[in-house]
Parts: C-alpha cells; sequence; structure tokens
C-alpha cells in the first residue's frame, strides 16, 4: 500500500545530508584562501564561528535573535489565523468573494515589503512594524490554499452531510474544516518560510534591534563575518518554524498515506 | 395532514422538476408529472437513458432538491427539507479520508446526536454484517473500491433510514466485485426488511435486485413502464441473475431503451 523507507536505507541518506554538510564546511572553510578571495568579501567559516562568539558576549546576540525570532512567532500566528478566518469566510461565500476578490489579488500583487517604511511612519521605530509586514506576507499563501481547499469539496460530500440532517455548523465542523487541513498546512509551510523575511525587512527599514539591525549594523561596519553570523541565524529561526509546522503536521495529517508527505 | 396510504413507504405524486438555464431555452425540464409508490421492504428500480434526470428524483426524495410541482412523501410525511427517514448512497463512497472506517460509518449517527458508545455499537455491528470487521480502525485509502463501498452502504445503513435511495453504487466497480456486493445489498435488504428506490443502468442489476422495475423515457423523463420481476429470491441476486427468464426481462427493457436502434 505505501512504500516504507527501510531503517538502514534511511540511515544511508541521513548519513549522505551530513557529509554533505562537512563538505561544504571545508569547502567554506578553504577555497576562499586557495582562490585568493579575501576575508571582507568570504570570511571563512572559522572567521564567522570566532565572530558569532564575539557578538555572543558583546553584541547582546541571544536578544536580538530572540526580538527577531518573537516577531516572527507572533507575526506568523497572527497572519495565519487571519489567513485561515478569510479563507474559510471567502470560501463559503461566493458573493463575499466575489466582491472582494479585486482588492484581494491588488493586496496579493502588491510587494508587501514595500508597506515596511509606512507601517514605520505610522508605529515608529517598535515591534509592532516588522510584526505587520509579517502579517501582511503570512497571510496571503494561508488564506488562498484555504480559499482553494473549502471551494474544492465535492459539493456531493456537503448533501450526504446534509441528507443526515447536518446544521450548517455541522457541515463546517465535520466537513470542511477538516477538508482543508492538508491545503492549510501547505499554505502554512509556504508561509514560514516567507515569515522571517517580513520581519528582516522591517528590521532593515528601522530600528535598533533584531538580526536585520545587526546585519545593517554589520554592513555599515564592513564586518562581512557579522552579515554572515546574522544570515545563517535568520535562517535557523525559518528553519525551526518549518520545522515546527512539519511537526504539528505529520502529527494532524496522521491519516494522509506517508507517500503524500514529504521530508522538505 | 394528507392521508397516509397505508403501506407507501417512498411515494412521488405527479411530480415535475423543472431547472432554470439560460442556454437552452430557459427551462429545462428534467422529470415529468412522475407518479408512483414503494411499498414497506420493496425494492423498486429505476432504469433509463442517461440525463433522463433519475437523479433528480433522487435529490427530491431526500429533500435536499424541492419539486417544482407535486409532492414527494416518506412514511406519509410530505418531504421539505432533509429528514431522518431516508439515506443515500452513491456511486462515488464519499468516505471522509480523515476518518477512519468506523468513524465514516458514524457519520449520520454523530450528525443526529446519537451517544458515542451507543453510535460505536451500531457501527460495528454494521461493518461485521458487511464483512469489514477486520479494517474498523483503517483509513479509506487503504481498502479497495468494493470494500471502500461496503462501507459506504454500512454508513447508509447506520442512521436506520426507511428508505434508502441508492444512485448508481456499483457503477464504478468490477464485474465481479460488482456482483459480490449485489448479493451483499441483496442479503441486506431482505434481512432488514427495507425499502430502497435503486437507480441503475445495469439491465441485469435492476432484474437481479429488484421486485419491481420502473422505466424511464428520455428528457423530459416520464415513467413509461412498469415491470415487476416474476423471479423468486430476491435476498439471492447471485442465484437470480441466472434464473433463465432474465434474459426475456433484458429483451424487454432493451426494447423499452431503444438500445439496438441505438447501436444499428
Amino acid at each position: 500500500m505505501q512504500t516504507v523507507l527501510t531503517q538502514p536505507h534511511l540511515r544511508r541518506m541521513m548519513a549522505g545530508s551530513f557529509l554533505l554538510f562537512v563538505v561544504f564546511v571545508a569547502v567554506w572553510q578553504w577555497a576562499p584562501g586557495w582562490f585568493g578571495i579575501p576575508h571582507f568579501i568570504i570570511p571563512p567559516a572559522s572567521l564567522v564561528w570566532d565572530e558569532f562568539l564575539r557578538m555572543l558576549a558583546k553584541d547582546k546576540l541571544i536578544f536580538h535573535t530572540g526580538i527577531t525570532a518573537m516577531q516572527v512567532a507572533v507575526g506568523f500566528l497572527l497572519g495565519a489565523l487571519l489567513g485561515i478566518f478569510a479563507g474559510f469566510v471567502l470560501g463559503m461565500s461566493p458573493t463575499t468573494e466575489f466582491v472582494l476578490s479585486p482588492y484581494i489579488l491588488a493586496l496579493q500583487i502588491a510587494p508587501k515589503v514595500a508597506f515596511a517604511p509606512l507601517f514605520i511612519i505610522w508605529f515608529g521605530y517598535t515591534v509592532y512594524p516588522k510584526i505587520l509586514v509579517c502579517i501582511l506576507i503570512v497571510f496571503f499563501p494561508v488564506m488562498i490554499n484555504v480559499l482553494g481547499a473549502v471551494r474544492a469539496i465535492d459539493p456531493d460530500i456537503v448533501r450526504l452531510a446534509r441528507s443526515f440532517t447536518a446544521n450548517r455548523f455541522q457541515v463546517f465542523w465535520k466537513i470542511e474544516f477538516p477538508a482543508a487541513l492538508p491545503p492549510l498546512f501547505a499554505g502554512l509551510r509556504i508561509a514560514a518560510t516567507l515569515a522571517v523575511i517580513g520581519v528582516v525587512v522591517g528590521e532593515l527599514v528601522g530600528g535598533n534591534t533584531g538580526l536585520g539591525y545587526l546585519l545593517t549594523f554589520g554592513e555599515g561596519a564592513g564586518n562581512t563575518a557579522m552579515v554572515f553570523v546574522a544570515i545563517i541565524l535568520l535562517t535557523l529561526i525559518g528553519i525551526v518554524l518549518y520545522a515546527i509546522v512539519v511537526l504539528i503536521e505529520n502529527r494532524v495529517l496522521h491519516y494522509l498515506p506517508a507517500r503524500s508527505r514529504t521530508a522538505v | 395532514m394528507i392521508a397516509k396510504p397505508d403501506t407507501a413507504r417512498l411515494e412521488f405524486r405527479q411530480v415535475t422538476k423543472r431547472f432554470a438555464n439560460p442556454r437552452q431555452g430557459g427551462v429545462v425540464v428534467a422529470v415529468e408529472d412522475v407518479t408512483f409508490s414503494i411499498a414497506d421492504g420493496e425494492v423498486v428500480s429505476l432504469i433509463g437513458p442517461s440525463g433522463c434526470g433519475k437523479s433528480t428524483l433522487l435529490n427530491m426524495g431526500s429533500g435536499l432538491d424541492p419539486a417544482t410541482e407535486g409532492q414527494v412523501f416518506v412514511d406519509g410525511e410530505l418531504v421539505t427539507k432533509p429528514n431522518r427517514h431516508v439515506a443515500f448512497m452513491l456511486q462515488k463512497d464519499l468516505l471522509l479520508p480523515w476518518r477512519t472506517i468506523r468513524e465514516n460509518v458514524e457519520l449520520g449517527l454523530e450528525i443526529q446526536g446519537t451517544a458515542a458508545a451507543q453510535r460505536r455499537e451500531t457501527a460495528l455491528a454494521l461493518l461485521a454484517k458487511c464483512r469489514l470487521s477486520d479494517f474498523v480502525e483503517h483509513y479509506p485509502h487503504q481498502l479497495s473500491g468494493g470494500m471502500r463501498q461496503r462501507a459506504a452502504l454500512a454508513r447508509t445503513l447506520a442512521v436506520d433510514p426507511v428508505v434508502l435511495l441508492m444512485d448508481e453504487p456499483f457503477s464504478a466497480l468490477d464485474a465481479q466485485t460488482k456482483m459480490v456486493l449485489q448479493q451483499d445489498l441483496g442479503r441486506t435488504l431482505a434481512d432488514t426488511r427495507k425499502t430502497a428506490l435503486f437507480i441503475t443502468h445495469d439491465l441485469v442489476e435492476a432484474i437481479a435486485l429488484s421486485d419491481r422495475i420502473l422505466v424511464m423515457s428520455h428528457r423530459p423523463g416520464r415513467i413509461i413502464e412498469e415491470i415487476p420481476v416474476e423471479i423468486p429470491g430476491r435476498d439471492n441476486p447471485m442465484t437470480r441473475r441466472q434464473d433463465p427468464k432474465v434474459g426475456v426481462y433484458v429483451k424487454r427493457l432493451m426494447d423499452l431503451l431503444h438500445v439496438e436502434q441505438a447501436a444499428a
């Protein structure tokens, strides 16, 4: 029924991934020297590691990482909830969707990061502009996926439920909501990768907190290693968020055949 | 209230259904002036060319679609909305992928507010009858098409309807599986003394399973003939379909449906 990866096979693949990581770090460490690339262009791995330790000690790195992570988490959560809500409302009411669709489309096409300066004008150098950009950027993939899922539900399934005398709420709770979950999680995965972008852009534009701030600070100081540290930590925040989504997804969608779930 | 006929479980009185269809000149008459009644414990098949409005009749019977003219009665009560006396079953199994087989069978009872323990008991008993005891906690995707359709039959029976409405329930199955399921259905209907309206394209299926066959005309669908099937053993379709008289009925139905002219 479903192809189950054997343990040795899985272990071999994981070993392959790890080997690739070791090779990558080695190339990063020594290749710039071989090709005579200066450290301010590509600092070798060891230098970035040293910078990381220095920033931990001197630059409140944990604080800045924490601020960025908090903004990502809050923005992602609120954006996702709003997206889920809007997706269901629009999915269930074709009239509302028809009326709102040109505006939704316009908002979707507008580059969300361009709103960052505007939000800073409105809210100053606080956490709110960053969270708002994040909400905006997370909202769309979630909403679109939920909307599409509600639309795609076989009307005969709804008729079946209604023939069992289901009321509107029962149709939602027993049919529409669970049916929308797989696409919802696909949307959340995409949103998880975008959430960090939203926050970083906000931090780049203004303020003196967060990894985005350290990024611009490093750039101004000509400290390439610092920029590298910030980029790596931002990526890690994204990976953690993505992993959480996948973890929840695997628990919630456990009924799906293993093949239709993906490793990445 | 209109007087309750003595034995009719399902009754159509001069039912006409029209649909608005701007492309085909405004109005399409799906079925016209259809009158018939089905007695308690009787199984009646409805046969007719594609698009003759068979499924429309079924939707009106289940209370999902109102009749334009005329009335539908179930158990002497005028049908105006979905009600607990009727359950339907389609060609598609409509099993919910996120529910186990048992939970799928419980769907109707759950909607109707039956207590969990009682739901479970009913579901397990019916699944045993449908020979699915070993698959109670499986998910639909783990079952074959025939097993899924048996689960759908169990779900239909779980709400203990007075009348079963079935719209080509076996037409998506391979020939052998189909005969096995016909046998299951024939036995179950006889055991439970259920009344059923059975829509099919399969002439032999109609003959093997029913007490009576109603033949419908092209659109607008009317009932043009009523044929009682005078072959014993309705509870055993497997033997019944081998009866020499089946050929005579098939010939009669082919003539009525102009099957040979269509091929010429």
